[in-house]
């Protein structure tokens, strides 16, 4: 064989054995579950009145619920000032101003969301306890996860904005559009995909994120509306107690890691979809 | 930036003081955020503080073997990742098109492997490294578990790189008679030098951020690692651990925040300067 033929498939090998742990990972996750799905019966996850895992009680849907809530509050915040923020840098602020602002942006993307959350437990519990106990709290998830995918969704906007049509933005000028029709009706719609397709990306991200909603959120299983009440996501869920976890317990940690991946794959599928739905038409 | 015409009406003032509004929040918002933690992270950060021991569960002492432990991390991950990813970055760029099935099937499994959640790629890392394999809690199971977080962004800056290369290069090459081996290893590599070291960057900045994938793979043990087999908790660990499970920790993981903050600025910074002079290059 050839050094150029050997070259070819030892690249070939090294690429499979990169993505190989993917599906290690699934592997796991599946094989692990699937010890609580034959023994447990798929209702106990709705209707038990509990989370004692310990004792045979699995009641995961108000871990799930939390796990929504918290990623669709973020969502909500985020999106908004993300975009409005991304507008202030392409178009209205003078670029002494948007240069340093999109560095800015760019250092908090790099920020680990541990320090967020640290920062988190110093200063927004504190702040949300003045208002009503016991601040760690859903709202407290909610704004210190808003301030890990803000960045993030800004540096996607940014990007959207820029990548439009050149030509169909000097005919807009030449029209004499005013600024304010411009962007609503031509540099609105040209970015709407790109847009779309890195939102749903970053609800993935806020859906997976363990550890800073883990600090500030209060941990506690409940069902509840209330977003001064604590709660408990599935990543943190599998955070807290996979280090004691035994048996069926463990094996309910693995469905939660099952649940959130597949999510996770859901909205990549969508999103990709979506890029390729853009490409066609 | 893209200048538009500045005529004014009601909704295009609505716009922009709300853009502005926003902007300044986040401003506000960074430098209360930097300003907090410089302000409170300088009192304990000294020489000293780098170079000792942490005593009394952190809350006094230093935080030498977080960064060792760190550092061996890193170098572990990186030189699991880097290797793999320029493998897996060549072979995408230069011997693949779009229409090839096993090209799209390892593109789609980078998406999702970018897109694990960390906590389920530390319970992966749990099962497999830790047990599986026997490694038990410690930093060569924590460095394994990193590698395949990082690999993905690695992999695709690498082939951005290849594929920005111009394509006279390889016409060059094959009209020359030079073989694919020479093509890549003396032309196309060097050339993709400084994509390569960004790559390098950008997996040592993901990886330094890391800390739910850490918990069950490389644990928290807090003494000074003597091998990779030893467990060791990363600076990321570190403030967690301080800040969830120590009271009265707060001093010492405003510090060690100070110093991960100030090491991801320093990968930021040197990140931003290789960009531009990759840009440089190709402009030439």
């Amino acid at each position: 064989m050839s050094r150029d033929k050997a070259l070819h498939y030892s690249l070939k090998f090294l690429a499979g054995l990169s993505v190989s742990s993917l599906l290690f990972i699934i592997f796991y996750l599946v094989s692990e579950s699937s010890i609580i799905l034959q023994e447990v019966s798929p209702t106990h996850f709705l209707f038990d009145n509990n989370w004692h895992p310990t004792e045979g009680e699995f009641l995961i849907l108000p871990i799930v619920l939390g796990s929504v809530f918290i990623a669709f509050g973020a969502m909500v915040l985020s999106i908004p000032l993300g975009i409005l923020s991304a507008i202030l840098c392409q178009f209205y602020a003078p670029v002494w101003f948007s240069k340093p602002y999109e560095r800015i942006i760019e250092i908090l993307s790099g920020i680990p969301s541990v320090v967020f959350g640290f920062w988190g437990v110093i200063i927004i519990v504190p702040l949300l306890a003045q208002i009503e106990a016991p601040g760690t709290s859903m709202l407290a998830g909610i704004l210190v996860l808003t301030f890990i995918i803000m960045p993030p969704i800004v540096l996607i906007a940014n990007n959207a904005f820029i990548n439009i049509d050149k030509i169909q933005l000097q005919n807009a000028m030449a029209l004499g559009m005013s600024r304010f029709s411009i962007i609503r009706y031509i540099i609105f719609p040209n970015a709407k995909r790109g847009l779309l397709t890195g939102m749903i990306l970053q609800s993935g991200r806020a859906i997976g994120e363990t550890l800073a909603v883990l600090m500030v959120c209060g941990n506690v299983v409940q069902f509840t509306g209330n977003i001064f009440d604590p709660i408990r996501t599935l990543t943190s869920n599998i955070a807290l107690e996979m280090a004691y976890a035994m048996d069926l317990h463990r094996s309910a940690l693995f469905l939660s890691g099952l649940i959130l991946m597949i999510v996770v794959l859901v909205l990549i599928l969508l999103s990709e979809k979506l890029e390729t739905s853009t490409k066609s038409s | 930036m893209i200048i538009l015409p500045t005529n004014r009406n009601l909704a295009d003032q609505v716009l922009k003081f709300s853009s502005w509004f926003c902007g300044l929040l986040i401003i506000g918002f960074f430098c209360y955020l930097f300003i907090d933690i410089i302000w409170h992270g300088i009192e304990r950060l000294s020489l000293n503080f780098l170079i000792s021991d942490p005593a009394n569960a952190g809350r006094q002492g230093g935080i030498a073997p977080m960064l060792v432990s760190t550092l061996l991390l890193l170098i572990i991950c990186i030189s699991i990742a880097l290797p793999l990813g320029i493998a897996c970055a060549i072979y995408l760029a230069e011997y693949t098109n779009e229409h090839m099935w096993f090209a799209k099937f390892i593109r789609h499994s980078l998406a999702m492997l970018a897109s694990v959640p960390s906590i389920v790629m530390g319970m992966f890392g749990y099962a497999f490294f830790v047990i599986a394999l026997n490694f038990g809690f410690s930093i060569l199971s924590g460095a394994l578990t990193l590698a395949c977080m990082v690999l993905p962004f690695i992999i695709r800056s690498i082939e951005d790189t290849l594929r920005n290369i111009p394509q006279i290069h390889r016409l060059n090459a094959s009209a020359l008679g030079l073989s694919k081996w020479r093509c890549i290893f003396q032309i196309l590599l060097p050339m993709a030098g400084h994509g390569i070291l960004l790559a390098l960057v950008l997996g040592i900045g993901r990886a330094m951020a890391e800390t739910a994938a850490l918990l069950y793979t490389a644990g928290y043990v807090t003494r000074m690692p003597d091998t990779v087999f030893d467990s060791g908790r990363s600076l990321s660990v570190h403030i967690f651990d301080l800040s969830m499970n120590v009271p009265g920790g707060e001093p010492s993981a405003y510090s060690s925040a100070l110093v991960l903050v100030i090491l991801l600025l320093l990968i930021n910074a040197s990140t931003h300067w290789m960009a531009k002079k990759i840009r440089h290059r190709s402009n030439k």
